[in-house]
C-alpha cells in the first residue's frame, strides 16, 4: 500500500525540481537579460556619453520608419490619391493590383520598380499585398482613400498593432479578405476592432503570439462576422502544462 | 553515522578557529589554547576603538551626523514644483515636466500621495474608457491627444531594459442611443466631432438592429458610434506607466498627505479702489502617513490634482471664505461624489464587438473580458446622491434603476448574475462638470488640474502636458484650454457638456 504511495510521493518531488531546474533557461520575462544588454544598461546608467549614444540609435530608427511611413502628399497632389499609394506601396516593396488589371506590380530585391504604374491615374487599387513589410498606423493614412479594395496581406508585418487594425475601417464597405497572420504586436482588443468590416469573407489570424486564448477569440471572431471564413493554425490548442507534467511521469515510471 | 557526524562537528571549529565567530568561541575554548582568542579580543578592541574614534570625529560640528534618527521616507526639504495627488493626472504632469524641461534636472518636481496603495484612488476604480463624443470642442481634442499619445505610448513612457507598456486597449467603440427628444442634440454633437476630426459615424435604428442584432431598438431614434479610437484599457496600467517613466527621469515620489500650507497674503488695490489680497504658498505641510511627524517642504509652484479631495486642499488656502460676491468668496466647486460599478455575468450576452454602450436613460455597459463578464453601472440623480464617507456598494440602486433599463435594452440581460460590484470617487465639478485647468487669480502659484467630472483618466496624458507648458511656457502651447481656466468659474458662465443622457 504504502510503495506506490512513496513512489508517487518522489515522483512529485522529482517534477518539482525539474521545474525549479528548468527556470533559469526558460524564456520567461523573470529571466534575467543577457550580458551585453546588462553591462550597455550598466555604461548606461553610468557615462552620459552611452546614454546618449543608445538615445541617438533608437531616434535614428523611430526616424527611418517615420520616413518610410510618410505622407506621400505631394504625389497625391500632382499624381492623385492613387498612384500616391500605389507608389508608397511599392517603395515598402509591396505588391499591387490595379482594379481591372491581371498582373501584380512589384518591386525587385533591391527596391527598384518599373515606373508603367504612373499610366493607371485614376484607376484604384484591388489587391494590396504588404506581408513583412514596416507599415504602420501613419503609412496607412496614404490608402485612407481606396474604396474598392478588396484583399489586404499584412502578414508577418512587424508595426501593425491593434491601432492599425482599428483603422482599418476605411476599407469597411469593399474588403472582403484580410490577413494578419504573423504579426507579433495584434492583441485580442484590437481583433475587436474588425467588427466594422462587415463585408469580410476571409480572415487569416494564424500565429500571433499576441493572443492568449487563440481558440476561444477564433470562435468569437466567428460569431462577430458570421460569413467570414477564419483560419487560425499555427496555435498549441492542448493543455500544455498538463502534458509535460504527464510526461515526467512516464519518464519516472520508466526509470 | 551519528557518531561520525558528531565528530565531524566537533572537529570543524578547531579547524577554523583562527578566524572565530563570536558564536562559537565557546566550542573553542574547549578545544584550542587561550593564546588565539586574547588576540582576538584585541583585535575586537582595537576596531571597537576606531569606531568610536569615527563617531566622535562625526560628532565634532561640521559634519553630517546627528544623534536624532531621520526617517528616510520624508520628502525633501526644497523643491521646485509640488504636485499635490499621485493619480494618474498629478504623475502625468509630472512626467511632461520632466519631458519639457530645458536641461537636464532642471526642475526638482515632487509627487505627493497619501495612499500608495491606491485603495480609494479614482484612478484605479475607473470603468477605464476613452471617447470623442464629447459635445464641446475643447473635449474632443483633449480625447484625440490622449488616443494618440496611447497610440504611440511606448515612444513616450517605455523606459530602457524594462518591458514594453501593453495597454491592454479594447478597440471596440462607444456607442450613443438617443431617444426622440434628444436625437437634435446628438446631430449636433456629430457634426461638431467630425469637425474636430473624430471618426464617429450616425446610425440609424435599422442599421444598428443589423451591426448589432442583440439589441432592442425600442426607443431609439439615433445612433452614434465611434469607429476608431475609442474603447477602454487597463487604468492601473497607464498609472504605473507614468509613473515608472516619471521616477526614471527623477520625479520623487512620496507618501504622505497635505495637511497645510504656509502662505503670505499681499494687500493690493484694484482700479475700483478695493483691498484684495493675493497669496502665495511658501511651503506645504506634508505629514507622514501613521505619524505626527511632518516635513514643509519649501517650494515655489504648486500643483492641484488631488481630484476629489482638491476642494478640500483648495479651502486650505482659504478659498471660499473671503466675503460673498468677492472672487475670495467663490469656493472650488469640486466635490467627491461616489458611483457604483457593477461586475455582471450573462453567458448569452453580446459577444466580442460589444461597444461600450451608454443609453439615454444613463446607463452604461461594457464588455469585460472574453468569458461573458460586463460591468455596467449608472449616474444617480441629484437628489439622490449616495453618502461619500465610505466606500460601500448599494445593490439595491442596481435592482432598482440600473437592471430594467439594461434588461430593457439587451433582452439577453435579463438573465444576467451580478457576480461583484465596486464605488469609487469622481471628482464631481458641481458648475459645470468640466475640468478645471490654470491657476487661480488670488493664489498666485497654485495650479489647478481637477474637476474632470469622470473624465480624467482618459483625458490625463493631454491635461498633463496642457500644464506642464502652462507652468513652463507660461501658457498653452499645443491645445489651447484656456476655456477651462477658473475664469468662468468667477464671472459664473458655465462650459457645459450638451449630453444625451
Amino acid at each position: 500500500m504504502s510503495a506506490p504511495l512513496t513512489a508517487l510521493h518522489r515522483c512529485c518531488q522529482r517534477s518539482a525540481l525539474l521545474l525549479v531546474a528548468r527556470r533559469p533557461w526558460s524564456s520567461s520575462s523573470a529571466s534575467p537579460p543577457p550580458l551585453h544588454t546588462r553591462l550597455l544598461l550598466y555604461l548606461a546608467q553610468r557615462y552620459y556619453d552611452v546614454e546618449m549614444l543608445m538615445k541617438w540609435s533608437s531616434n535614428l530608427k523611430k526616424r527611418g520608419l517615420q520616413k518610410k511611413n510618410a505622407y506621400y502628399g505631394y504625389t497625391q497632389k500632382f499624381y492623385g490619391g492613387d498612384i500616391a499609394a500605389a507608389y508608397f506601396i511599392l517603395s515598402l516593396k509591396g505588391r499591387i493590383r490595379f482594379l481591372g488589371q491581371p498582373a501584380w506590380l512589384h518591386a525587385d530585391q533591391s527596391g527598384k520598380f518599373n515606373w508603367d504604374f504612373l499610366n493607371h491615374k485614376d484607376t484604384p487599387l484591388e489587391e494590396v499585398d504588404l506581408s513583412y513589410t514596416v507599415i504602420n498606423y501613419t503609412g496607412l493614412g496614404n490608402l485612407e482613400r481606396q474604396g474598392s479594395l478588396r484583399t489586404l496581406s499584412l502578414r508577418g508585418c512587424p508595426e501593425v498593432d491593434d491601432w492599425f487594425l482599428g483603422r482599418l475601417h476605411i476599407f469597411q464597405d469593399s474588403l472582403e479578405e484580410l490577413d494578419i497572420s504573423h504579426c507579433p504586436r495584434i492583441t485580442t482588443g484590437g481583433l475587436a476592432a474588425l467588427r466594422n468590416l462587415k463585408g469580410l469573407r476571409r480572415l487569416d489570424m494564424s500565429s500571433l503570439p499576441g493572443i492568449s486564448s487563440p481558440g476561444l477569440v477564433a470562435i468569437l471572431l466567428e460569431e462577430m462576422l458570421p460569413q467570414c471564413q477564419i483560419t487560425a493554425i499555427g496555435y498549441d490548442h492542448s493543455l500544455k502544462q498538463e502534458e509535460e507534467e504527464e510526461k515526467e511521469g512516464q519518464v519516472e515510471a520508466q526509470r | 553515522m551519528s557518531a561520525w557526524r558528531r565528530l565531524h562537528v566537533l572537529v570543524r571549529p578547531a579547524l577554523t578557529c583562527s578566524r572565530l565567530t563570536q558564536q562559537r568561541t565557546w566550542l573553542c575554548c574547549s578545544l584550542s589554547t587561550g593564546a588565539p582568542l586574547r588576540n582576538d579580543f584585541f583585535k575586537d578592541l582595537e576596531a571597537q576603538l576606531a569606531a568610536v574614534r569615527k563617531k566622535a570625529a562625526d560628532a565634532l560640528p561640521g559634519s553630517g551626523w546627528s544623534p536624532l534618527e531621520i526617517n528616510p521616507n520624508l520628502p525633501p526639504e526644497r523643491a521646485d514644483i509640488v504636485i499635490v495627488g499621485g493619480g494618474v493626472v498629478g504623475w502625468s504632469i509630472a512626467y511632461w515636466l520632466k519631458q519639457r524641461e530645458r536641461i537636464r534636472e532642471g526642475v526638482k518636481v515632487i509627487v505627493v500621495e497619501k495612499d500608495p496603495t491606491y485603495s480609494q484612488a479614482s484612478t484605479v476604480l475607473s470603468a477605464g474608457g476613452i471617447r470623442q463624443q464629447f459635445s464641446l470642442p475643447e473635449n474632443i481634442h483633449l480625447s484625440l491627444a490622449s488616443a494618440d499619445f496611447m497610440r504611440n505610448i511606448n515612444e513616450h513612457l517605455s523606459v530602457m531594459n524594462e518591458d514594453p507598456v501593453d495597454l491592454q486597449f479594447n478597440q471596440s467603440g462607444y456607442l450613443f442611443l438617443a431617444s426622440e427628444e434628444v436625437a437634435h442634440i446628438m446631430e449636433e454633437n456629430y457634426s461638431t466631432q467630425r469637425q474636430a476630426g473624430a471618426k464617429v459615424s450616425l446610425l440609424s435604428p435599422t442599421q444598428l438592429k443589423e451591426k448589432f442584432p442583440w439589441i432592442n431598438t425600442d426607443g431609439v431614434v439615433l445612433a452614434s458610434y465611434g469607429l476608431e479610437n475609442e474603447g477602454w484599457f487597463d487604468p492601473w496600467t497607464l498609472l504605473n506607466a507614468f509613473k515608472r517613466k516619471a521616477m526614471s527621469m527623477g520625479v520623487i515620489q512620496c507618501c504622505g498627505e497635505v495637511t497645510g500650507f504656509k502662505h503670505t497674503t499681499i494687500m493690493v488695490r484694484t482700479g475700483d479702489d478695493e483691498q484684495v489680497g493675493i497669496r502665495r504658498i511658501q511651503s506645504v505641510r506634508v505629514q507622514m502617513p501613521n505619524s505626527l511627524e511632518y516635513q514643509p517642504v519649501e517650494c515655489a509652484i504648486v500643483v492641484n490634482a488631488a481630484g476629489a479631495h482638491s476642494g478640500k486642499l483648495a479651502e486650505m488656502l482659504g478659498m471660499g471664505f473671503g466675503a460673498k460676491d468677492t472672487f475670495a468668496g467663490v469656493p472650488l466647486p469640486v466635490e467627491p461624489r461616489k458611483r457604483y460599478v457593477y461586475v455582471v455575468h450573462c453567458p448569452d450576452g453580446p459577444g466580442l464587438d460589444t461597444p461600450f454602450l451608454i443609453d439615454y436613460s444613463g446607463v452604461y455597459f461594457r464588455r469585460e473580458g472574453l468569458g461573458g463578464n460586463y460591468i455596467a453601472g449608472m449616474s444617480p440623480e441629484e437628489g439622490e446622491e449616495p453618502d461619500i464617507s465610505n466606500l460601500e456598494v448599494d445593490h439595491q440602486f442596481f435592482e432598482e434603476k440600473i437592471w430594467p433599463s439594461l434588461a430593457h435594452r439587451v433582452p439577453a440581460f435579463e438573465k444576467l448574475k451580478v457576480s461583484s460590484a465596486w464605488a469609487g470617487f469622481y471628482d464631481y465639478n458641481t458648475f459645470d462638470q468640466n475640468g478645471i485647468i490654470g491657476i487661480h487669480p488670488l493664489i498666485n502659484n497654485m495650479y489647478f488640474a481637477t474637476g474632470f467630472s469622470g473624465h480624467g483618466l482618459q483625458h490625463s496624458p493631454a491635461v498633463g502636458r496642457a500644464v506642464a507648458e502652462l507652468i513652463l511656457d507660461g501658457n498653452f502651447k499645443t491645445l489651447d484650454l484656456s476655456n477651462f481656466g477658473f475664469k468662468r468659474i468667477l464671472t459664473q458662465e458655465p462650459m457645459l457638456e450638451r449630453n444625451i443622457v
